[in-house]
């Protein structure tokens, strides 16, 4: 027993010693970033000037091919490398990228009948490789992209583009299939992302998937790829070709991928490890902390372009079988509007934003539209639905014929005020939802509450009675909005034609079952509209119909994109439109 | 022995079949979809979605799918990924490094504490150093993961800043200074997990000396004047292992798939990531690849387990 227990002695000892070893090599902390000097911020940067830039993102990059990619993580993976002719500022108006200026009517790029835009490219432009990028490319691009067998996740917004053509080494003509007042709908935004044709040609069709590109793509941007491990790491080194020598900042650049938003604002907020921690997108009581004094870090956010929406449900979810919220089958009370204005003002969603979003990550709206600043309704504020009014709202309901019986819950003909309220699986929906149900309990209306997975909830499986398509609730809550300045596609989601029930497999975007003429007559007015200050009215006319008639109960608007910054990064601007490195040529420390 | 092990081989063939059709059926049947993340962006519409599907292979009925899939693997094909559209087999073998140097190695060390614990804490039965150590085993089982890599998160790097808290893939060991960073990001994941399997195991092998050390044989040792160490050593000791020598067998395949809360922790690029990753992803071929990777290590084992109990344990015969 006596050489055991000296063994175990020296054990102990080792161990001690390690734990020694490793605290006092750990004894001097880094010092912590301070506050930028002013005289760096006034230098002019270097290319190479800077180590190590290291992002941290939650989700992890899978694939750097952006036309295959599976969301924006994957795009912005794609970002330091991949360039497209421009992209979209953080105002809604395109900056020049790969194209030397931007088209439009004044410069003569944008025909007058609003049928074709010519993009003039930027000369001497060369791929990480050496070779000479040129028109070929960019027509080769769009070729692949619209290729159905290659089957490009960003294939949409090409719908109304007839062709890409080069018409010599540095001239792009897109022609349109309709006239259209939107004619960056292809070339702006790493949607439009130029792929080298040397690289992909032998890949455009079926066989895209065996691209090597798809995971080691060549690209024009400031940083070429280095390493890429799928839902890992990705490391990037300068580009020595990029066209502007005196960027990128950065010798390498590593993108890591980390299980929650906490992990990366810990890491950029608390220990500063890291220099920017992807889209924190935590509930605002657990990221004031993360922001409060002493922190490492600021937040990177502008008011975005997606919404917190409340929708009501014009048909019946209460029929069995194959009638079943199909827009045939009127609900029993949500077609009346006085009953739909009674559910919006009895919402107080200025308290539920404040406790929620608390600005942090997202502000109070009573309009669908938010973004750009120019198409946000500023009529909304003075409707009534807008304003918090449970009196009001309990009166309306009394006025409609909609009484309380004996157990204080609402009924008119025998029907009673009863709704099924579904959402999504997230903490912060649930809150609301338990805020909301009270309010509405509050005013006669019996409420069932139903969180569903966010996967089934949005999947469009025919299968699965939880979608939101099949919408087989009263009420649904959930957050969307909409990537381009220009929101024609997300308000067609209100049209008629967008119905589609059960015989159509549910494939439609109009999940409430709305139908309304004069809307409808709107809509195609604005698909003919080509002029940009009328196409604003009629957005904002649409949106008010939308609020003013309770079809949608906008909550609030989210704010993008909610990073982490360390403070003495420079560079980071929020933008609404594009993914969070749409400047990273320009970042610096 | 021989005619036994081809039979259990033989055997095992219907097993993972088996395993396989209900895998496969329960993904199949599961809701999820590959594009989940474009569900809710009128930007890609449901017509490019069902494009995409249909190129993925998605459309085709469950046992088309199927058979197609165990054609392949019986090619030893295990399919591309649908997020990373690259191979099955490069994405695991990527990061089965990763999972063998941080829960390989845990394992390893959990095996190599509890042993000697559990034998020290039954020969000194109700010594304070008993106490302490069941005390300190019985938090170590019962004490979920995640929740110990919070506190360790919190204190060690958070506090103290003694260790990173996000594993960096990339370190290649190839001089001290790398080898001392490699060690330093994998202290506490492997401090994690060793706490768990040693807590585990350490009652196990308490219990079996226990249960052994007042047996006939032992007191025949003893009274032949055998020091107390000797008899727990080279008779105690020896029987108590066999159980335990199964249990350490049965849980190998854990090495190689990964602990899939810990690595997300503390980020570590392992195959339980990989797990959890492709599931939330509805990424059908690794969720596939990785579950029935694991099928075939747990059957492998079993046989493993049972040919080394009967190399321990003489009056076990097989045949």
């Amino acid at each position: 027993m006596g050489s055991n227990r000296k063994a175990w002695r020296g054990w102990l000892a080792m161990i001690a010693i390690g734990v020694l070893v490793s605290a006092c090599t750990q004894a001097a902390p880094v010092a912590p970033a301070s506050s930028a000097p002013s005289a760096a911020a006034t230098a002019a940067v270097t290319r190479g000037q800077g180590d190590e830039l290291k992002l941290l993102y939650w989700q992890g990059p899978t694939i750097l091919n952006p036309h295959l990619s599976q969301g924006s993580k994957d795009q912005d993976a794609a970002r330091p490398i991949l360039e497209s002719l421009a992209t979209q500022g953080p105002e809604g108006t395109p900056i020049a990228r790969l194209a030397a200026e931007v088209p439009n009517r004044a410069n003569g790029g944008f025909a007058a009948d609003g049928k074709s835009i010519t993009w003039k490219l930027k000369t001497g432009i060369k791929w990480s490789d050496g070779s000479d990028f040129t028109a070929d490319d960019v027509a080769f691009s769009w070729q692949y992209q619209s290729n159905p067998a290659v089957a490009a996740t960003t294939a949409a917004q090409i719908a109304n583009v007839a062709s890409v053509e080069a018409k010599d080494k540095s001239t792009i003509l897109v022609t349109f299939k309709n006239a259209t007042s939107n004619p960056y709908q292809w070339g702006v935004g790493i949607v439009s992302a130029i792929l080298q044709k040397a690289q992909f040609s032998a890949f455009n069709g079926a066989n895209a998937k065996d691209a090597p590109g798809n995971q080691r793509p060549i690209g024009t941007g400031p940083y070429k790829l280095k390493e890429f491990k799928s839902n890992d790491i990705v490391t990037y080194e300068m580009n020595t070709l990029y066209r502007d020598a005196a960027k990128p900042f950065f010798k390498t650049v590593q993108i890591k991928t980390v299980a929650d938003a906490t992990i990366a604002a810990r890491a950029v907020c608390q220990t500063g490890d890291v220099d920017y921690g992807w889209s924190l997108n935590l509930a605002a009581d657990q990221l004031r902390p993360f922001l409060a004094a002493g922190s490492k870090c600021d937040n990177v956010a502008a008011p975005g372009a997606s919404t917190e929406q409340i929708n009501l449900n014009y048909a019946n979810p209460k029929i069995a079988g194959d009638g079943r919220s199909e827009a045939s089958n009127p609900h029993p009370f949500f077609t009346d509007v006085n009953v739909r204005r009674a559910f919006a003002m009895a919402i107080d969603r200025k308290t539920i934003a404040d406790q929620i979003w608390g600005g942090l990550t997202g502000d109070v709206t009573c309009n669908l539209l938010n973004q750009p600043p120019t198409i946000r309704s500023p009529n909304t504020a003075s409707f009534d639905v807008c304003k918090y009014d449970q009196a009001a709202a309990a009166k309306l309901l009394d006025t409609a014929g909609w009484v309380r019986g004996a157990d204080g819950i609402r009924a008119k003909g025998g029907v009673r005020m009863e709704v099924l309220y579904q959402t999504t699986v997230a903490g912060f929906r649930q809150q609301v939802q338990d805020v909301i149900k009270k309010s509405w309990e509050s005013i006669g209306i019996k409420v069932e509450l139903k969180a569903i997975p966010a996967g089934v909830f949005f999947s469009s499986d025919v299968a699965n009675p939880d979608t939101s398509a099949k919408f087989f609730a009263d009420v649904q809550e959930y957050g969307n909005g909409y990537g381009d300045p220009d929101p024609e596609i997300y308000m067609s989601a209100y049209t008629t034609e967008n119905i589609k029930g059960r015989a159509a497999q549910w494939r439609g975007t109009n999940y409430n079952r709305y139908s309304n003429p004069a809307y409808d007559a709107l809509f195609v007015q604005l698909t003919k509209e080509t002029d940009l200050a009328k196409r604003k009215d009629l957005f904002v006319q649409m949106n008010d119909i939308l609020v003013r008639d309770a079809v949608v109960i906008p909550i609030a608007a989210f704010l993008r994109p909610v990073s982490g910054k360390a403070k003495n990064l420079k560079g980071p601007i929020a933008n609404v439109w594009e993914g969070d490195l749409w400047n990273i040529a320009d970042w610096s420390k | 022995m021989a005619r036994y092990l081809v039979r259990r081989l033989l055997i095992s063939i219907p097993t993972l079949l088996g395993i396989s059709v209900i895998i496969f059926g329960v993904l199949a049947l599961a809701p999820g979809d590959p594009l989940s993340q474009f569900a809710n962006n009128p930007e890609v519409p449901e017509e490019v979605r069902q494009r995409v599907r249909d190129s993925l292979g998605l459309s085709e009925p469950m046992p088309v799918r199927y058979v197609k899939w165990l054609g392949q693997l019986l090619q030893g094909d295990m399919g591309f990924s649908f997020a990373t559209r690259s191979s099955v087999t490069e994405l695991i073998f990527q990061r089965l490094p990763n999972t063998l140097a941080v829960v390989g190695v845990a394992y390893f060390i959990g095996v190599a504490v509890a042993i000697p614990l559990g034998v020290f804490t039954a020969a000194k039965r109700y010594s304070i150093f008993d106490h302490l150590a069941t005390t300190v085993a019985f938090v170590g089982f019962s004490v979920p993961s995640f929740f110990t890599g919070l506190i360790f998160i919190i204190i060690f790097a958070v506090q103290l800043r003694w260790f990173p808290f996000i594993y960096d893939s990339t370190i290649v060991v190839r001089d001290l200074g790398s080898l001392f960073q490699q060690v330093k990001q994998s202290v506490m994941p492997i401090a994690v997990l060793t706490f768990f399997y040693a807590a585990t195991l350490m009652r196990y092998v308490r219990a079996e000396m226990l249960e052994h050390l007042p047996q006939d044989y032992a007191r025949t040792a003893r009274s032949k004047g055998l020091r107390e160490s000797a008899v727990v050593r080279r008779h105690v000791l020896r029987n108590s292992l066999i159980p335990v020598i199964t249990l350490v067998a049965l849980g190998l395949p854990n090495v190689f798939t990964g602990a899939v809360i810990t690595e997300s922790i503390f980020s570590v690029p392992g195959i339980g990531q990989l797990l959890i990753l492709s599931i939330v992803n509805a990424d059908t071929p690794v969720v596939m690849a990785v579950t029935f990777s694991f099928a075939v290590l747990v059957v492998f084992f079993n046989l493993v387990a049972d040919v080394l109990y009967a190399a321990a344990d003489p009056r076990i015969r097989y045949s």
